[in-house]
């Protein structure tokens, strides 16, 4: 009996340790986000103003460390990584497709190239940070704007001609998925 | 350096322009919101880019950290241009407009 007491007191301490490791990451993580901002933002050096710019952030941190990353996980790297790939080809698509957009609106018969017309398709995302980033990617891309995102998964997009819809949803969907672990 | 500022401002400038001349050309209210909301995006990030070049021509940390904030400026944008273009066309939406199509312009 006693001992049984004691293992459940000690798993009970472990994942509290557990836990209060992962919140005070979380703790980290925020107070240096808000003291590189206030660095950034104020631009002045003086010991005086570090320290209520420390102190300020400190308090912010202690209070509020679970509203940017509410459950730290190890995963989160990860998604830091592979986003940090996603970025670049995201920009780069977005610069192709402007220049598509660009040629439309300056080309003299323009109304015979557009074809607006609403799309949808049905996904398998479930995570809502991997929704909301497919929604606004899509709607970065130019010819395509996000018209609902529903929490299941199921996209509405306005697409202004046929080109841009066919790349619906497709390897932006793929790299989505990829970037926070789902399935397509 | 300055060619670079040069060229980087008048990317932005050209679809600043395209941005403004899509709002007039474009048939409807959700095709309009295609040139406004995005094409500027990329106008501002080319302007914005390019001035924080020429900001850095007096190399010191002062510089240095309002780069940094021209760049916030374009991730902050980034992230909001999206969503107000994604809320105008659903507000478009729940109130009913029919978006157009190639047969109004037949007809």
């Amino acid at each position: 009996m006693n001992s049984l007491t004691k293992e459940v007191a000690s798993k009970k301490s472990s994942r509290r340790t557990a836990t209060f490791f992962k919140s005070f990451l979380s703790f980290f993580l925020t107070f240096i986000l808000m003291f590189g901002t206030w660095l950034v933002l104020s631009g002045k050096f003086d010991p005086l103003l570090l320290w209520l710019g420390g102190l300020s952030s400190f308090l912010i941190a202690f209070y509020f460390y679970d509203l940017l990353f509410p459950a730290f996980e190890s995963g989160y790297a990860v998604t830091f990584i592979r986003f940090s790939k996603y970025a670049p080809w995201l920009i780069y698509e977005i610069m192709k497709a402007n220049f598509h957009i660009l040629k439309i609106v300056f080309h003299p018969r323009m109304k015979e190239l557009i074809d607006p017309h609403i799309i949808t398709f049905k996904t398998n995302l479930k995570s809502d940070i991997a929704i909301t980033t497919l929604a606004n990617s899509i709607t970065l891309t130019p010819g395509t704007i996000t018209v609902t995102a529903t929490s299941d998964g199921v996209f509405k997009v306005h697409a202004i001609d046929r080109e841009s819809a066919e790349a619906l949803p497709g390897i932006m969907l793929e790299k989505v998925a990829h970037v926070f672990g789902e399935d397509v | 350096m300055d060619i670079l500022v040069i060229i980087f401002i008048l990317f932005g400038l050209l679809f600043f322009i395209g941005g403004a001349v899509g709002i007039i050309r474009m048939p409807d209210f959700y095709s309009r919101l295609h040139p406004a909301g995005k094409l500027d995006t990329l106008g501002i990030m080319a302007v914005v880019i390019g001035l924080a070049i020429y900001n850095l021509h007096h190399f010191d940390t002062l510089s240095v950290l309002l780069s940094i904030k021209m760049i916030l400026i374009v991730f902050f944008v980034f992230l909001s241009s999206p969503t107000a273009t994604h809320s105008i066309v659903d507000a478009g939406m729940r109130a009913g407009l029919r978006h157009w199509t190639q047969k109004q312009r037949k007809e």
